[in-house]
C-alpha cells in the first residue's frame, strides 16, 4: 500500500518539462504532450515556460546573437507575395536579418519532398530539416511564415536531432516545441524582434559573427564555398542541358 | 430541384407528415436564409436569448446546422442517421447550405467531404454503425491531413447478427483515429455540440476533424426539450487561411490532392517525419482542451462532487444515470455522476480530480466491450484506491433500466460482477 501511495505522489508531482536545444534523442515526446501550453497574445514561450512577450523576444535575440551560424527560415507565407500584408511582413523579416551579423537566409518555399536530394545551402525542407541544420552548422534559427502544422513537425525533428536553438515567430497561436516562440506575430511584433536585437547589442553583447571564432569560421566557409563554385563551374558543361533548361515537373 | 422538394409534402407509410413544421413558401425560406446575420460564437453560445422547444435529436441537429454557416453536406443514408441528414437536406432546400448531395457509399462520402475540407469550406457529414466502419480508412486519414470538418455519428449496432438498434460499440474504433470525439447525452447536446465542434475544429492550433456522437434512436428519434437561440443568426464562416495547413489551391491547376504534402506517399518521407507528424496530431488534440473548456464548459460535468460512490458515463448512459442518482437521492443516498463530454481528448486529469474521494466507481455503458470502463481504468490507474466496477452494460438495442444501475450501486462488486457474468465474454 505504501508503495502505491508513493507512486501516486510521483505521478502527480512530475517536474516541469523543459524545451531545450537537443539533440534530445531518437524520438522525444511533443512538448504539448508533456504539458507545455501555448501562450496568449502578449505572452511568449521560452523553453516551455510562458513569459511576457518582451522576455521572449529578448531570449530569442540573445540566442540569435550568441550562437553559431544564426539563420532565418522563411516559409511560404512570407517567401511568396500573396498580398500586400505578406510583402510588408517579408520586408520586416529582412529588417530582422539586417540586425544579425553573419546571418543566413535559407527559405522553406513549400512542403513537398525534394528529390533526389536537397541543396542544404539553398533550402530547408520539412521532410528532413536536419540535413540543412547539420550541413550549415546552424545553432540558432527563426522559423517565420511556415504553416503551423509543418512548423510543428519540423521543430520536433530539429529538437530531436540537433543542438539548434529554435525560435518560432508565429502569425497564429505559437509553438510549444520551439525554444522561444511568440504568437500573433504581425508586422508590429516582428518590429519588436528588430528592437530586441538592437537593445541586446546596445547592452554590450558582441554578436557571434564579430567574435574571433565567428570571424574565423565564416572566413573558412567563404573560402570553401568559393572552391565549390569553381568546381561546379568547371564540371557544369558536361550536364549543361538539364542544368540550363531545368526539369519540367509537369512534362508528360 | 429545391422548388420541387419544398412543394411536396412527404409522409411516412402511416401517413404522418415527416417534416416537423409546415413548409414555408420557397421564396420566403430562401430569404430567411439569406437574411441570417453572422454573430460571434460567444454570442450564439452564451448570450443570445433562447426559446424552449420540444423536438427530436435529428431536428436538434438540423437546428444546429441551420446556425452553423455550413457550406456543404455530403452523406450516404444509413439508419438511424438517415433521419438526421434528411433534416439537413431540408436546410439545403431552404437555402441554408450551398451544396448537398448523396455520395455513392461511405468510402466515397468520407473522401468527398475530405476534398471539401481541403478546399477550405465548412463541411458536414454523418453516418452510423456499419457506415462508420466502411468509411473508417478515409476517416483515419482526416486528422493527418489536418482537415477541420464535422462528422455526426449516430450510433447503432455494427456486428452480426445485423441490427439497426442502438449500441455504441463503434465509438471504440473511432477513439484511436486522431479525430476529436464528443459524446452527446441528449437532444440539447446534439444541438449544442455540433456548433461548438466547428469552432474548436477550425482553431489554427487544432485544425482537426471533430466527431459528435449520439446514441441512435434514444436521442435522434425521441423528443426532448431543447433551448434554441433565434434562427436569424449564425456562426462566422470558416477562415481557411488561418489554419495549420495551406488549402488546396483549386484556382491554380494542377490542384495537388495531397495538398503539397507527402501525406499519401510515405515512401517519400523519413520515418522520423512520419513519427513527428503523428505526434503532432495528438498534440493538436491536446490543444483543443482549452477551447473545449471555453465553449463546452469543460471536458466533463460533475454531479454531487465528493460522493463516495461515483458513476462515470457518456452519451445516453448519462441520462439513465441521472435518473438513478435522483432515485438514490430519494432514499437519502448521495451518488456522484461524471458525465464525459469529450472522449478524445480524454479528460484524464479531470477524472482523477473528480474521483479523488470515491470508494466505488461504476461505469454503465451501451456496448458489449466496455470501452469506457477500460478508458476509466486506464486514466485512474495508480491514482485511486476505489473499486472500479465495469458495468452495468446493455447492448444490441436493449435499453438500460435505471433499476439496473441502482442494482450495481447497492450490490457489492462481486454481486455486481455476478450480474454481468452472462453478458460479458
Amino acid at each position: 500500500m505504501k508503495g502505491s501511495l508513493l507512486s501516486m505522489a510521483t505521478a502527480t508531482v512530475s517536474p516541469r518539462y523543459q524545451v531545450l536545444p537537443g539533440p534530445e534523442g531518437l524520438l522525444p515526446p511533443s512538448a504539448c504532450a508533456m504539458g507545455v501550453e501555448l501562450p496568449q497574445d502578449g505572452e511568449g514561450l521560452v523553453e516551455g515556460v510562458i513569459v511576457s512577450e518582451d522576455k521572449a523576444f529578448k531570449a530569442a535575440a540573445r540566442a540569435l546573437l550568441t550562437r553559431r551560424n544564426p539563420t532565418l527560415f522563411p516559409g511560404p507565407l512570407v517567401v511568396w507575395g500573396w498580398n500586400k500584408h505578406t510583402e510588408e511582413k517579408a520586408s520586416m523579416v529582412l529588417e530582422i536579418a539586417a540586425e544579425i551579423p553573419g546571418v543566413k537566409i535559407i527559405p522553406m518555399p513549400d512542403y513537398r519532398p525534394i528529390y533526389p536530394k536537397i541543396d542544404p545551402e539553398a533550402v530547408i525542407n520539412p521532410c528532413h530539416p536536419n540535413l540543412t541544420i547539420w550541413h550549415n552548422k546552424i545553432e540558432a534559427c527563426i522559423f517565420v511564415g511556415v504553416h503551423c502544422h509543418f512548423a510543428n513537425v519540423t521543430l520536433k525533428m530539429v529538437r530531436a536531432g540537433t543542438n539548434c536553438y529554435t525560435i518560432a515567430l508565429c502569425a497564429e497561436a505559437g509553438h510549444e516545441d520551439a525554444m522561444a516562440s511568440v504568437p500573433r506575430c504581425g508586422t508590429e511584433k516582428l518590429h519588436k524582434m528588430v528592437e530586441a536585437l538592437r537593445q541586446v547589442k546596445k547592452e554590450g553583447l558582441t554578436p557571434w559573427a564579430l567574435t574571433a571564432d565567428g570571424k574565423r569560421e565564416l572566413a573558412a566557409e567563404r573560402e570553401q564555398k568559393k572552391k565549390q563554385r569553381e568546381a561546379i563551374a568547371a564540371s557544369a558543361p558536361q550536364f549543361a542541358h538539364e542544368l540550363v533548361a531545368g526539369l519540367d515537373e509537369n512534362e508528360e | 430541384m429545391a422548388e420541387g422538394l419544398q412543394t411536396e409534402v412527404k409522409t411516412n407509410p402511416q401517413g404522418d407528415v415527416i417534416t416537423a413544421t409546415e413548409a414555408p413558401k420557397a421564396k420566403e425560406k430562401e430569404n430567411k436564409a439569406a437574411k441570417q446575420r453572422v454573430v460571434t460564437p460567444e454570442y450564439l453560445f452564451f448570450e443570445a436569448p433562447r426559446t424552449k422547444t420540444f423536438i427530436t435529436g435529428s431536428e436538434a441537429a438540423k437546428e444546429a446546422i441551420r446556425r452553423a454557416n455550413v457550406d456543404i453536406a455530403i452523406s450516404y443514408p444509413i439508419t438511424p442517421q438517415s433521419e438526421t441528414m434528411q433534416q439537413v437536406g431540408y436546410l439545403y432546400a431552404e437555402g441554408y447550405l450551398k451544396d448537398y448531395y448523396r455520395g455513392e457509399e461511405e468510402y466515397g462520402v468520407m473522401s468527398a467531404v475530405a476534398g471539401a475540407s481541403r478546399a477550405g469550406v465548412r463541411a458536414l457529414t454523418a453516418t452510423a454503425g456499419p457506415g462508420l466502419m466502411r468509411g473508417m480508412e478515409v476517416i483515419t486519414s482526416w486528422p493527418g491531413g489536418r482537415m477541420p470538418l464535422l462528422l455526426l455519428v449516430v450510433c447503432r449496432v455494427i456486428n452480426a447478427p445485423l441490427a439497426i438498434q442502438p449500441d455504441n460499440v463503434e465509438l471504440s474504433y473511432l477513439l484511436n483515429s486522431g479525430v476529436i470525439v464528443f459524446h452527446a447525452e441528449n437532444q440539447q447536446d446534439f444541438y449544442d455540440f455540433p456548433l461548438k465542434a466547428y469552432m474548436i475544429s477550425e482553431k489554427c492550433e487544432v485544425t482537426l476533424p471533430v466527431a459528435v456522437a449520439v446514441d441512435g434512436f434514444f436521442v435522434t428519434h425521441a423528443r426532448g426539450w431543447v433551448e434554441l437561440p433565434p434562427d436569424d443568426i449564425k456562426l462566422p464562416p470558416r477562415e481557411c487561411y488561418h489554419e495549420a495547413v495551406p488549402m488546396m489551391d483549386n484556382e491554380n491547376p494542377p490542384a495537388r490532392l495531397s495538398r503539397d504534402a507527402p501525406i499519401q506517399k510515405s515512401n517519400f518521407i523519413s520515418y522520423q517525419m512520419h513519427a513527428s507528424w503523428q505526434q503532432e496530431i495528438w498534440a493538436a488534440q491536446d490543444r483543443a482542451r482549452p477551447w473545449i473548456k471555453k465553449y463546452m464548459g469543460g471536458l466533463i460535468e460533475v454531479v454531487n462532487p465528493g460522493a463516495e460512490t461515483m458513476i462515470v458515463a457518456s452519451g445516453s448512459a448519462v441520462s439513465q444515470s441521472r435518473e438513478a442518482v435522483r432515485q438514490a437521492g430519494e432514499k437519502g443516498d448521495t451518488i456522484g455522476l461524471v458525465k464525459i463530454r469529450s472522449l478524445r481528448p480524454f479528460p484524464t486529469q479531470e477524472l482523477i480530480e473528480a474521483c479523488r474521494h470515491a470508494k466505488r466507481i461504476i461505469v454503465p455503458e451501451f456496448n458489449c466491450v466496455g470501452w469506457m470502463a477500460k478508458e476509466v481504468r486506464s486514466a485512474l490507474f495508480g491514482q485511486t484506491k476505489a473499486e472500479i466496477v465495469p458495468g452495468p452494460r446493455v447492448f444490441g438495442g436493449m435499453s438500460m433500466p435505471t433499476e439496473l444501475i441502482l442494482e450495481y450501486l447497492y450490490k457489492t462488486p462481486n454481486e455486481a460482477r455476478m450480474t454481468t457474468k452472462p453478458l460479458t465474454v
